[in-house]
C-alpha cells in the first residue's frame, strides 16, 4: 500500500514518475484522439495500422545499423514505424474502395500481413551481431525499463499536438462520422478527412509504442471514448472525457504497475481503461445498465398501477399479483383485493382521465397533442384546462365507483 | 414534351443528341450523366432541367435512380460521364447554392449530439474550421429550428425524437445553410401527417421567396397537390416537364411498368 501512495505521488524514484507521468499524457491524447475513431466506427483500423508499425520497426532498425549506427535511436525507430504504419492504412483504404472485398477483410488481410512480415524481421534481426541486445520485442507489448527524459519528452509534444489537432478537426470530423454525404455534399473532402483522422490515430500510436505496445495500444485508443460516451450526448464532450479516462487509466495504471514487481505496465493501463469502462457500463445515469434497469422497472410500474386503478374502475378482479402488491402498497386496495376509499377515488380520476382522452381523440384536430395519448400520460399535461373543460361538458357529470368490487 | 424549356434534348440511345447545348442557368441542369455502380448503369445518360421558383418531383420506380441521380447532381457519388450545372455554374463553384437534405435513415441517430448541434452543422462552411459560431449565427439556427416546429426540442440527444421531428431537425439544418436550391431524398417517408404538413409549408415558402426545391418523391397521390414540375425516371430519363403537361397515365405507365396498376392510375388525379 505505501508503494502504491509512493508511486501514486510521483515519490517511486525517477523512472517510475517519468512512467507515470509519460504513461498519462500518453493515455490523455489516445483517448481524446480515439473519440472519432469510435464515432467513424473504425476501430479496427488502428488496430491493423498499429500492427503495421512491426515492420517499419525492424527495417528501420536494419537500415541504421547498415549505415553505421546502433540501431536503437527511438526517433529513427517511431520514424521507421510511422512509414509502414502510413502504407497499411493506404492499402486498406485502396482494397476496401477499389476491390470488391470489404474493408473487414482489408484489415485482417493488412493486418496478418503485416505483423507477419515484422515477426520475420524481427527473427532476422536477432541474428545480426548487432541485433543482440536491440530489445525491440519490447514493442509488441510496451515496456518501460529505461524509459529515458526523451521518451517522455516525445510523448509530451507528440500528444499534446495530437489534442490540438483533434480539436481543430473536430467540426469535419463530427460532420463526416455523423453524416458522410452530407458533409461531402457540403464540399468537405470526405476521404482527405478520414486519412486525417487516421492519420492522427496513426501518430499517437506510434509515439504510444514504447511504452503500451503494438499489440495494445487500440485499447487505449478506443476503450476511453467508449467509456466516455456513457457520459455525454454531445461529441465535443466525448473528445475531453475520453482525454480524462485515458489520462487517469494510463497515470493509475503505471503507478500501480510500480508499485508490485513484475507487473506489466501496458497491459495493467488497460484493465484500468477497462475498468473504468465497466463502471461506467453499470452506473452512468441515462445509459448505464442499472439507470436502464431502474427505468424499465418505474415503466412497468406505472403501467401495472394504471391498468390496476383501470380495472377497479370496470369493477373487474385483478388477477396479477405485482398490480395487486403495487396498488396495496399505495393503500389503494385492501390486501384482499378490495378497493378502499382512496382506491376507489383513483380509479373514478384514472377512469376520467381515459373518457376526456377518447373524446380528445375524437374531436380535437391536432394530430400532434391527440398523438401524445399513451394510455399513460395525464390529459392536464397535454391540454389546457379550458380544452378539458369543453371535454368534460361533452361526457356529463363524473361516475362515482361501485365498492362493492371484490364480490362481483 | 414542355413548354417551360427548350425542347429538353432527347436522349437516344442513352445518348445525348445536342452536344452543342449551353447550360442554362436554371437552378439545376443535368446533361449525359451516367451514373453506375459496378458494370450496371443506376442513371443512364440523363439530361434534366429543373426549373427556377418552383417545386419539381424526382418520380420513379424502386431502384430507378431517384436517389442516385440527387446525389450525383451534389457530387457526393462521382458519375461516370455528363455534365452538371448549378445556375449555369459547375457544381464545384456553386456548393454554397445548394442545401441538401439526406435520407433520414443514411444516419446512426444514436450518435452524440443535440438537436441545434445538427443544425449549427449547416452554418459549419460559413464558420470555417478555426471561426467560433457567433451569437447572431446562433440566433439563425435557432431561427430555423422555430421554422420547423422544433425549438422546444433543441438539447434534445437526436436518438430521443420521432420519425418525423428526426426529419423537421434535417430540414432545419439545410435552411440555416441559406441556400438558393434545396435538394430533398424522400423528406416525406415514415413522417407523420403533421409533418408532413409542417414540410410542405415550409418548402411552399421557400418557393416563394425565389428558392429552386427538388425532392425524390414516392408518393404519387400527393403530386399534383405539392409540386409544379416532375421528372420521371427510371434508370434513364422517360419525361420532364409541368405536373399538367408530364405527369400522365402513359408518362407513368411507361416509367413505372407493369409495377402501377390500372386500378391504381385510376385512384391518381393524372391527366390523359
Amino acid at each position: 500500500m505505501t508503494a502504491f501512495l509512493d508511486a501514486l505521488l510521483l515519490q517511486a524514484g525517477y523512472n517510475a514518475a517519468l512512467v507515470a507521468i509519460g504513461a498519462g499524457l500518453l493515455g490523455f491524447a489516445a483517448g481524446s484522439s480515439g473519440t472519432f475513431l469510435f464515432l467513424r466506427k473504425r476501430a479496427l483500423v488502428s488496430d491493423a495500422v498499429a500492427h503495421a508499425t512491426l515492420p517499419g520497426v525492424g527495417l528501420a532498425f536494419i537500415l541504421m545499423v547498415a549505415l553505421g549506427g546502433d540501431g536503437r535511436s527511438l526517433i529513427g525507430l517511431l520514424a521507421g514505424s510511422a512509414v509502414t504504419a502510413w502504407i497499411g492504412l493506404l492499402l486498406i483504404e485502396w482494397i476496401a474502395r477499389r476491390t470488391r472485398l470489404a474493408e473487414d477483410a482489408a484489415i485482417g488481410a493488412v493486418l496478418g500481413v503485416f505483423f507477419g512480415l515484422g515477426i520475420v524481421l524481427l527473427t532476422v534481426i536477432q541474428a545480426m551481431s548487432a541485433g543482440r541486445q536491440a530489445g525491440l520485442e519490447s514493442f509488441l507489448l510496451g515496456s518501460t525499463a529505461g524509459m529515458l527524459f526523451q521518451d517522455a519528452v516525445v510523448i509530451a509534444v507528440g500528444g499534446t499536438l495530437a489534442v490540438l489537432a483533434t480539436w481543430l478537426l473536430r467540426r469535419p470530423m463530427t460532420l463526416v462520422a455523423f453524416d458522410s454525404d452530407y458533409a461531402a455534399a457540403i464540399g468537405y473532402d470526405v476521404r482527405r478527412i478520414d486519412l486525417l483522422m487516421m492519420g492522427l490515430v496513426m501518430a499517437v500510436s506510434v509515439i504510444g509504442l514504447k511504452l503500451v505496445g503494438l499489440i495494445l495500444i487500440v485499447a487505449m485508443l478506443i476503450i476511453p471514448p467508449v467509456t466516455a460516451r456513457f457520459w455525454t450526448d454531445r461529441s465535443n464532450r466525448v473528445i475531453w472525457i475520453a482525454g480524462g479516462v485515458g489520462g487517469a487509466a494510463g497515470y493509475l495504471g503505471a503507478v500501480l504497475s510500480a508499485s508490485a514487481p513484475d507487473l506489466p505496465t501496458g497491459p495493467i493501463i488497460v484493465l484500468v481503461a477497462a475498468a473504468i469502462f465497466v463502471v461506467s457500463l453499470l452506473f452512468a445515469p441515462e445509459r448505464g445498465v442499472l439507470a436502464a434497469v431502474l427505468r424499465h422497472r418505474r415503466f412497468q410500474a406505472r403501467v401495472h398501477r394504471r391498468q390496476g386503478l383501470l380495472a377497479l374502475a370496470a369493477q373487474h378482479l385483478i388477477r396479477e399479483p405485482y398490480t395487486l402488491r403495487l396498488l396495496a402498497r399505495e393503500g389503494l386496495v385492501r390486501p384482499d383485493g378490495v378497493p378502499t376509499e382512496a382506491g376507489r377515488a383513483q380509479a373514478a380520476k384514472i377512469a376520467r382521465d381515459e373518457r376526456r382522452w377518447a373524446v380528445a381523440r375524437e374531436i380535437h384536430q391536432d394530430a400532434g397533442l391527440t398523438g401524445r395519448y399513451d394510455g399513460l400520460t395525464p390529459i392536464e399535461e397535454v391540454f389546457t384546462t379550458d380544452e378539458i373543460a369543453e371535454f368534460d361538458r361533452r361526457l356529463g357529470p363524473p361516475v362515482p365507483v361501485n365498492p362493492a368490487v371484490g364480490d362481483a | 414534351m414542355t413548354h417551360m424549356e427548350q425542347p429538353t434534348i432527347a436522349a437516344e440511345d442513352g445518348r445525348a443528341t445536342a452536344p452543342t447545348a449551353m447550360p442554362s442557368d436554371a437552378p439545376l441542369v443535368l446533361r449525359g450523366v451516367t451514373v453506375s455502380y459496378g458494370e450496371k448503369p443506376a442513371v443512364f445518360s440523363v439530361d434534366a432541367t429543373f426549373p427556377a421558383r418552383s417545386m419539381s418531383a424526382i418520380i420513379g420506380p424502386n431502384g430507378a435512380g431517384k436517389s442516385t441521380l440527387l446525389k450525383a447532381a451534389l457530387g457526393v457519388i462521382p458519375r461516370l460521364s455528363g455534365e452538371i450545372h448549378i445556375f449555369g455554374r459547375p457544381i464545384e463553384k456553386t456548393r454554397e447554392r445548394i442545401a441538401y437534405v439526406p435520407q433520414r435513415a443514411s444516419v446512426d441517430w444514436d450518435f452524440p449530439t443535440t438537436v441545434m448541434d445538427v443544425v449549427q452543422m449547416g452554418l459549419y462552411r460559413k464558420v470555417g474550421l478555426l471561426g467560433r459560431l457567433s451569437g447572431s449565427l446562433r440566433g439563425r439556427a435557432r431561427a430555423c429550428l422555430d421554422r420547423v416546429g422544433m425549438a422546444d426540442f433543441a438539447h434534445r440527444q437526436i436518438g430521443q425524437l420521432s420519425g418525423g421531428q428526426q426529419q423537421r431537425v434535417f430540414l432545419a439544418r439545410a435552411l440555416a445553410q441559406d441556400a438558393d436550391l434545396y435538394l430533398l431524398d424522400e423528406p416525406f417517408a415514415g413522417v407523420d401527417a403533421a409533418t408532413e404538413v409542417a414540410i410542405i409549408d415550409v418548402l411552399k415558402l421557400l418557393k416563394t421567396q425565389g428558392r429552386a426545391v427538388v425532392a425524390v418523391h414516392h408518393d404519387l397521390s400527393t403530386v399534383r397537390d405539392y409540386f409544379d414540375h416532375v421528372f420521371l425516371i427510371n434508370v434513364r430519363r422517360i419525361a420532364e416537364g409541368s405536373v399538367e403537361a408530364a405527369f400522365t397515365t402513359a408518362n407513368l405507365q411507361a416509367t413505372y411498368g407493369g409495377r402501377l396498376a390500372a386500378t391504381h392510375l385510376d385512384e391518381l388525379s393524372v391527366a390523359g
